[in-house]
């Protein structure tokens, strides 16, 4: 696109002239370097999410480990040592390498282009972010080769992804497996950090012409809310970080109970931290079905005020409820009573949202393509996954069932069966704008199935061993509980995912190479990322686009019933 | 079941909906044309924030009722007082009142509504985090160093009651078992006594090297035909006392009690290990003064057998790898006659 074509229309039908202009034949090297110092959102957004999937392998075939390891009780597949690393490096490495780093990935390329901008507020800071992040999973896992831990070399961290003190301490972990996770944590959140505030200034400073903050699309609205609490989220954990480096390396006693130091202190660190961060994980969870599930039920998306109202809503009561990770630690009665209210409070945005949801369902002409179906999975597990969670809300029944592997299937329900789905989703949605190329519709069809199968045997039956008292994180359980056979369901079922995410894989790889062409709009949508060619130009847009309502695309199609005349 | 019953309903309620909605409304082949845009409705949404909001003080009023009732209940006076502390990887229980100290294996009373006797317990930790969970008997709670909790629980039905840590305190948290013993009134009392007999008749001979094998040597066997005078009770610095004795036990090739209570006492055991009315009186690891009145060793691993006993001994990392306790490295011969003299530990 010379400037020759200075008059181009909205840029829809520049769709398939793409090649001309960014195509330059070049060495591998030169596209390798360009990629590494490129300060390109829509390119740091790729990165991010390629790294993020590698993790999510590498954190898959961790769990499977788990799995195998507790197919049968009394199982010497891997060493207590070994079965301790490999959970503590899986919710550590799902949560901080995979989740973070995939939901920042779409977050970095769309936001942009939602809003019509050409770019994030700070490219290089965002550069940084990423590169600092990366910094941080590669020192994660050099811990598996360079930590020396105290059972000699090769030692991850093996404390549980949630480190309570005074575990961490030196007196209990001596090696530096520990100080490997601390740090990796540490860099991770200046990485977020720096992201989250590079996303807060471009939702409020670089909105295009006519894009008023009641015109702004859900999914930029949603990353303001998690960005915000990745601010007020991340900087306690850091600061935890910090205290316990203290602690191990210049004779602090923050978490050092020998020496008075308090272990709940940890724990009221970390869970602050902790639980804005599940927020973290779903709210872009739930930015793209606020995005899919319009466009696939050809409807607008019902109550957009009430809808944003819940997201910042979920966003402020979130910081409220950490302690209920705590009710088994020894609070008074009323923080107890205090934390449950808060906790079931949550409930009530996070229902209307659903019922909107189903509200904008209802009338529609919804697709089934597989966008959707992982979308509408993803709904019918969220309304159980938030069932159980007002169930652990209620403070006798934790007490029950807190640690229990009912809360690893509760969890697991959010992590997976909703994020998990809706970054499927997500990735079925927006791979053919970042690749100009559809996903193969018959593997995205196997993959949803097989992911619908093995994940209802996962965490549909974890549900009971933790019923029946089976604690999360033991290396091996007595063959007497009736443990046994539920825990061969759970182990199946994870095969089941993660052959269906093999399935994905190659779906993505094959495409690539082989799909369809996607032209810019191939879902028939509204929102500015299908005004511009897939994939977009550096710039995004030709001409900075003027909107003159939510769905700035539906005014263009439909000229005769513009939504801009209701707003 | 409350609780279990309204969420339950709302489940079937909104994915009956949902299910209607994807069935009903489901795109229809050749149909070209858009649906009909609606935006929103304040009362339906209204509704629907409304109605959740009931249900949440509902489920909130029953939740506090419960908490209150169960974390500020008055401890009534003869409640059984126990305390609770956690080690990386196994439990020690005391009992205050009865000056009785065990470990893994919680004896309680039944507790019945004429005669209530619930167990009040003080819970905290010498090392990291725990948490006391037995699921049939009340919910977790958690031991924490430099902290006391408190839990109380009141067992209506006799039986064995099997729990374990629910906190990961390190690699043997999967084995770090827990064993309760729910007694009628006159079991309990009848094991509290034996507990506190041996432990009251051992301490009545201080410092006695023979103390520990008193009434319980002849079960052992002595093979090579050890020393009787052992066996009787002798006063502190008779002839038969450390300084004459204890040289000739020590090069002893005899597997017996008396043997194995020699280099028990000799050897690293004691640091650790409390025997009551020895000299061995450590508190790092488990009392062993009534070791065999226990079903179970290693924090209820394995049953306390002889041969689990033995290979416990020579290498407790075979066992449960990561148990604090180091493989000693002694001979096989001290191993056995260690074993031996555990055995008399009734």
């Amino acid at each position: 696109m010379g400037t020759d074509s200075m008059p181009a229309p909205q840029g829809i039908q520049t769709g398939l002239d793409r090649t001309a202009a960014v195509s330059r034949p070049g060495t591998y090297l030169e596209l390798v370097h360009s990629w590494i110092v490129t300060v390109d959102h829509k390119r740091l957004g790729i990165l991010y999410i390629c790294y993020a999937l590698v993790f999510l392998l590498v954190a898959g075939a961790e769990a499977l480990m788990i799995r195998i390891q507790l197919f049968f009780p009394h199982n010497d597949f891997v060493s207590p040592y070994t079965f301790n690393r490999l959970f503590t490096m899986h919710g550590t490495t799902m949560v901080f390498l995979v989740g973070m780093p995939i939901l920042f990935g779409f977050g970095n390329y769309l936001v942009p282009l939602m809003i019509g901008a050409r770019d994030m507020a700070f490219p290089r800071l965002n550069a940084f972010s990423f590169w600092i992040s990366a910094f941080a999973g590669l020192l994660l896992y050099y811990s598996f080769i360079g930590g020396v831990g105290l059972y000699g070399t090769g030692s991850a961290p093996d404390v549980a992804w949630f480190a309570y003190a005074p575990l961490t301490e030196k007196a209990f972990s001596p090696g530096h497996s520990t100080d490997y996770w601390a740090v990796a944590i540490l860099a991770n959140g200046i990485g977020s950090i720096g992201t989250a505030i590079n996303i807060l200034a471009t939702v409020f400073c670089m909105r295009c012409k006519g894009m008023t903050l009641s015109r702004l699309p859900l999914l930029p609205w949603l990353y303001a809310t998690v960005s915000f609490l990745v601010l007020v989220a991340v900087s306690p954990l850091t600061a935890a970080q910090a205290m316990l480096l203290i602690d191990r390396y210049l004779g602090g006693h923050f978490f050092d109970t020998q020496m008075g130091g308090s272990a709940i202190l940890w724990a009221h660190f970390f869970w602050i931290f902790g639980h804005p961060e599940v927020y973290v994980l779903v709210l872009p969870a739930f930015a793209f079905a606020n995005e899919i599930i319009p466009v696939f039920s050809r409807k607008a998306i019902f109550g957009y005020p009430a809808m944003v109202a819940a997201s910042v809503g979920i966003g402020f009561i979130s910081l409220g409820v950490w302690a209920h990770h705590m009710f088994t630690i020894g609070m008074t009665s009323f923080g107890n009573a205090f934390f449950t209210l808060s906790t079931m409070l949550v409930s009530i945005p996070t229902g209307i949202k659903t019922f909107n949801w189903l509200a904008t369902l209802w009338g529609g002409k919804i697709r089934f393509q597989t966008p959707m179906l992982f979308s509408i999975a993803f709904l019918f597990q969220w309304v159980i996954a938030g069932l159980t969670g007002i169930m652990l809300s209620v403070s006798a029944w934790n007490w029950q069932l807190h640690n229990s592997y009912f809360v690893v299937a509760h969890f697991h329900y959010v992590l997976v069966g909703a994020i998990v789905f809706m970054i499927f989703a997500a990735i079925y949605y927006w791979y053919p704008k970042m690749t100009g190329r559809m996903l193969d519709e018959r593997l995205g069809k196997l993959h949803f199935w097989l992911m619908v199968i093995g994940f209802h045997m996962t965490f549909d039956v974890m549900h009971f061993p933790g019923l029946l008292g089976m604690p999360r994180q033991i290396f091996t359980y007595e063959p007497d509980r009736g443990w046994t056979l539920l825990n061969q369901i759970v182990s199946v079922g994870g095969f089941i995912q993660a052959i269906a995410v093999l399935v994905l894989v190659y779906n993505l790889v094959h495409s690539y190479f082989k799909g369809v062409l996607a032209g810019p709009d191939p879902w028939d949508a509204w929102t500015l990322e299908w005004a511009t060619t897939s994939p977009p130009p550096a710039y995004n847009f030709v001409v900075d686009p003027v909107v003159a309502s939510r769905r700035p695309l539906w005014d263009l199609k439909h000229p005769e019933d513009p939504d801009s005349a209701f707003e | 079941m409350f609780v279990l019953g309204i969420t339950g309903l709302i489940f079937i309620g909104v994915s009956s909906l949902l299910v209607y909605a994807i069935v009903k409304f489901r795109a229809r082949k050749g149909d070209t044309t858009e649906p009909p845009q609606v935006f929103g409705s304040m009362q339906i949404e209204l509704s629907w924030t409304i109605i959740p909001i009931l249900i949440i003080v509902v489920l909130f009023l029953t939740t506090t009722r419960v908490l209150f009732s169960v974390q500020d209940a008055p401890k009534p006076k003869d409640a059984l007082d126990v305390i609770v502390v956690g080690h990386q990887f196994w439990w020690e229980f005391r009992y205050p009142q009865y000056n009785v100290v065990t470990a893994n294996e919680l004896h309680l009373p039944v507790s019945s509504k004429d005669e209530p006797r619930p167990a009040f317990m003080k819970l905290t930790s010498a090392d990291v985090m725990h948490s006391f969970w037995v699921p049939q008997l009340d919910g977790k709670t958690d031991l924490l160093p430099n902290r006391v909790n408190e839990m109380w629980i009141d067992p209506r039905e006799t039986g064995l009651y099997l729990g374990q840590c629910a906190q990961f305190c390190g690699p043997e948290h999967a084995k770090m078992l827990l064993r309760v013993y729910v007694d009628t009134p006159e079991q309990f009392n009848a094991w509290i006594t034996s507990q506190q007999r041996t432990q009251a008749e051992l301490t009545a001979v201080p410092g006695g090297l023979q103390a520990g094998a008193n009434d319980t040597a002849p079960n052992v066997g002595n093979e090579a035909g050890v020393v009787q005078a052992a066996t009787t009770k002798a006063p502190p610095n008779s002839p038969t006392t450390r300084g004459n004795v204890t040289p000739a036990l020590g090069e002893s090739q005899a597997i017996s009690a008396q043997t194995g209570q020699y280099v028990f006492e000799h050897e690293a055991c004691i640091s650790c290990h409390t025997v009551a009315g020895t000299v061995a009186t450590g508190r790092y690891g488990p009392d062993l003064t009534h070791l065999m009145s226990r079903e179970t060793i290693a924090s209820g691993a394995v049953p306390n057998t002889k041969e689990n006993l033995l290979s416990w001994i020579n290498d407790p990392s075979q066992m449960k790898p990561g148990s604090l306790m180091p493989a000693m490295h002694l001979s096989d011969r001290q191993n056995q006659q260690i074993t031996a003299y555990l055995m008399t530990l009734k």
